[in-house]
């Protein structure tokens, strides 16, 4: 044996699961909602999430090749925020904005801070609040959807967050549609952005990512269950002014953002106890937002704010060390305490 | 089974089946034996025989040079060759004595055997340390130390490990199979060393035969086995004993300050061959196993076996070997050729070919807090790497970094394949130089 042998310090075995399983995983996640938007509405949709994948891998590859860094195509992350930006977008966006809104997710949203890992905010998110403050107006004409083979043309229509947010303004009530319709809302029967009309079709891929571990269940279910708890507590006050739980849980970009955007780990806290935190003030700020602010939505607001705030979490609360603990000690003295 | 566990962890693939099955058998007798004055935590031992003389199997060729520390002995009968620097398996050249053994394996003939209930406590920690042992799972921390706990520490639990956690290595699992009732010889003794009654075997639930067997051995002596989750680190002392009773070992303390002492199996019948018999510890069970070698094995090995004859004895390696560990995969040592020998500490030796590594490249940390979760300590492994690739020691050293114990589950799980572990230690000798010079 006088071959050239391998000197490390250890561990020398690894669990095999890397960052480009992480991210494949979460593209096959998406799969069913990007197939079920395409169903909807139809090739529109499919044009949009191809633009908004091709725009930002392009711009990927262009910032890789600008500041001479080894290419990151190959790790994924450039794909999955192209298909989430395509999924938060309505089906009617002309093609420029998908490509406007895919170069500002990958430069201003990621590249600037220095690639992968580095962001601070969603870059996908970025990218839609960018756009949602720069053209409202495409941004927000919203097609009903129009399931293939139907044949029509399709028709404007606000989405049932937006139908709320106008009738609430203007009579002080919940449309009627507000209290009824909630079949169509899990099939994906409404109108709204691409990714965020069916409520199934992402709960399934959210729930193969928690099956996976990809995922842990922290963020999803602080979320969710603050959206329930804390909306649900204005509709106990007044449920003619105030939706019940079920119309937020399955409406607007809730559960798309619960468990895809909000789960994103490098924008995210990285302790347990950080992640329940960042889940309930998401889900406190979507309630707040939709209820009493001037958009029909908040989500991507409440993850951005909470993206914001991370850092902070992650230092209020580090774990606490093991043998730091007070316990059952049969030798130890007062003094020994500090 | 109700089976105890630790938070964190991670789950490697136990890759144990290659060795498990195979009975323990003796390694023959070596032409030469290597045997180095180093082989335990504390002082090295200082040589008693030069060039030329002639010892005896269980002859004291080095004394302890401290209270921690521990003689060696010859673990063949031959004669001395050279006092001098050899490759030592942690890759330096440090002082050893080399034995030509004369084929006879002739044991010291005034070594002798006593029965424990006859002799004192003290008087059985001095054999014991007359012995040389010491911790045999890998540590190597001189045994009789951990039997001297200070009048002030009150032990209440003798905690014996036979968990095994480390991949690959079936050298206890064999033993508590082959040789329960001379493990349970061994805790009695240690038993009556420290005066404790109350005494807990941990075994992973993945060795259900070794659990039954030492149950049924230990039922006699009043002695409980409990079950444990398959976890890496389970074996480790400190996520051991919070397995078993709840208690945590303080931060920079030991588990005698909790009211525990724990020791391993095969450190337990080596306990007892120093007394019933009066031999002293010069072998062990070696498990010699990996992808790369062509059949593996669990040897009863002399200490100072060049680890190149071990491999001779499971028929060599099936194909060209790229990586030689000693230990077990996740805290074993790579070792720069098959020269160095067989030392109390060597549990395990594992070849890997160039196909069985996993070459990954490290990408940036993308936080997805694997590392946070399996820190069987509850540190941020990834928040400190990255204060330490700054050089930032103290904001390491505020994240607790020195509570590391380098188990290895962060680099283990990451997914970015960074290398925090080996930060971590980077951290850890810039935290402790820099505490040197001020």
């Amino acid at each position: 044996m006088d071959n050239q042998l391998y000197m490390s310090s250890s561990p020398h075995v690894h669990s095999g699961e890397t960052t480009q399983d992480i991210m494949r995983a979460v593209i096959y996640a998406l799969l069913p909602a990007c197939v079920l938007s395409i169903y909807y509405f139809g090739l529109e949709a499919l044009l949009v999430l191809l633009l908004c994948t091709a725009g930002c891998l392009t711009t990927e590859a262009v910032c890789c090749v600008l500041s001479k860094r080894a290419m990151t195509l190959s790790d994924g992350s450039a794909a999955i925020t192209g298909i989430l930006l395509a999924l938060n977008l309505p089906a009617s966006s002309p093609w420029w904005l998908a490509l406007f809104g895919s170069i500002i997710a990958v430069t201003i949203g990621k590249q600037v801070f220095g690639g992968l890992g580095h962001n601070p905010f969603n870059p996908a998110l970025v990218a839609r609040v960018v756009l949602l403050i720069s053209f409202p107006v495409q941004m927000t004409s919203w097609t009903s959807p129009t399931p293939l083979g139907h044949g029509l043309d399709a028709l404007t229509a606000a989405t049932p967050l937006g139908e709320m947010k106008t009738s609430v303004m203007l009579t002080g009530q919940l449309p009627a549609s507000a209290h009824s319709g909630f079949s169509d809302y899990l099939i994906g029967n409404m109108a709204g952005s691409i990714g965020e009309v069916s409520a199934l079709a992402v709960l399934l891929g959210g729930l193969y990512l928690l099956k996976k571990k990809v995922i842990t269940w922290e963020i999803p279910a602080s979320y969710l269950g603050s959206v329930i708890l804390f909306g649900g507590m204005f509709w106990l006050i007044d449920s003619q002014r105030y939706p019940d739980p079920l119309f937020h849980l399955l409406t607007g970009g809730l559960l798309l953002g619960a468990f895809f955007m909000a789960t994103d780990m490098v924008t995210t806290p990285i302790t347990r106890s950080g992640m329940l935190i960042f889940g309930v003030g998401c889900g406190v700020i979507t309630v707040l937002i939709r209820l009493f602010g001037g958009y029909p939505e908040g989500v991507s607001f409440a993850i951005l704010l909470m993206n914001g705030a991370t850092p902070l979490i992650d230092r209020y609360t580090r774990p606490k060390v093991f043998g730091r603990n007070p316990y059952h000690n049969i030798n130890q003295t007062p003094a020994q305490e500090n | 089974m109700n089976q105890k566990t630790f938070v964190g962890g991670v789950h490697p693939a136990d890759s144990k089946h290659d060795s498990d099955t195979k009975p323990i058998e003796a390694c023959p007798l070596p032409e030469q034996l290597i045997i180095p004055l180093s082989q335990h935590i504390g002082a090295p031992a200082e040589a008693l025989v030069k060039a030329g003389d002639l010892v005896f199997k269980g002859q004291t060729i080095a004394k302890a040079s401290a209270f921690v520390s521990v003689p060696i002995h010859a673990s063949t009968s031959g004669q001395v060759i050279a006092v001098e620097p050899r490759l030592h398996p942690c890759g330096k050249m440090l002082p050893a004595i080399v034995i030509e053994a004369d084929g006879e394996d002739h044991w010291d003939p005034s070594l002798e055997g006593i029965d424990p209930a006859q002799w004192t406590g003290d008087e059985l920690r001095q054999r014991i340390s007359d012995a040389g042992i010491v911790g045999m799972g890998g540590a190597t921390f001189p045994t009789h130390v951990k039997l001297s706990p200070p009048e002030d520490k009150l032990i209440d639990t003798l905690m014996i490990n036979g968990v095994e956690c480390e991949p690959y290595l079936t050298a206890d699992h064999r033993l508590m199979l082959e040789q329960s009732d001379k493990i349970m010889d061994g805790i009695d003794i240690l038993r009556r060393v420290l005066g404790v009654k109350h005494t807990i075997v941990g075994i992973e639930s993945n060795k259900p035969d070794a659990i039954a067997c030492m149950a049924k051995a230990g039922a006699n002596h009043g002695i409980q086995v409990q079950a444990l989750e398959v976890k890496y680190p389970q074996g480790a002392e400190k996520q051991l004993i919070d397995a078993l009773l709840g208690r945590e070992v303080p931060s920079a303390g030991l588990p005698m300050d909790i009211g525990v002492v724990v020791q391993n199996v095969a450190t337990a019948a080596a306990v007892s061959d120093a007394i019933r018999l009066g031999r002293p510890l010069v072998e062990r069970v070696v498990t010699i196993s990996g992808p790369a070698v062509a059949e593996a094995k669990n040897l009863r090995v002399r200490i100072g076996t060049p680890l190149s004859f071990l491999v001779q004895q499971c028929g060599g390696n099936k194909y060209e070997v790229s990586k030689i560990i000693m230990g077990g995969p996740m805290m074993g040592q790579s070792q720069l050729s098959l020269d160095a020998p067989a030392v109390r500490g060597t549990s395990g030796l594992l070849l890997f070919g160039e196909k069985d590594l996993a070459k990954i490249e490290a990408g940036p940390c993308i936080r997805c807090g694997r590392c946070v979760g399996a820190c069987p300590l509850h540190l941020l492994p990834a928040t400190i790497a990255s204060y330490a690739t700054l050089g930032m020691f103290d904001e390491a050293e505020a994240h607790s970094a020195l509570d590391c114990m380098e188990c290895g589950c962060c680099t283990y799980i990451c997914p970015a394949t960074r290398p925090l572990v080996q930060t971590l230690r980077h951290a850890k000798g810039g935290i402790l130089a820099k505490r040197r010079r001020s």
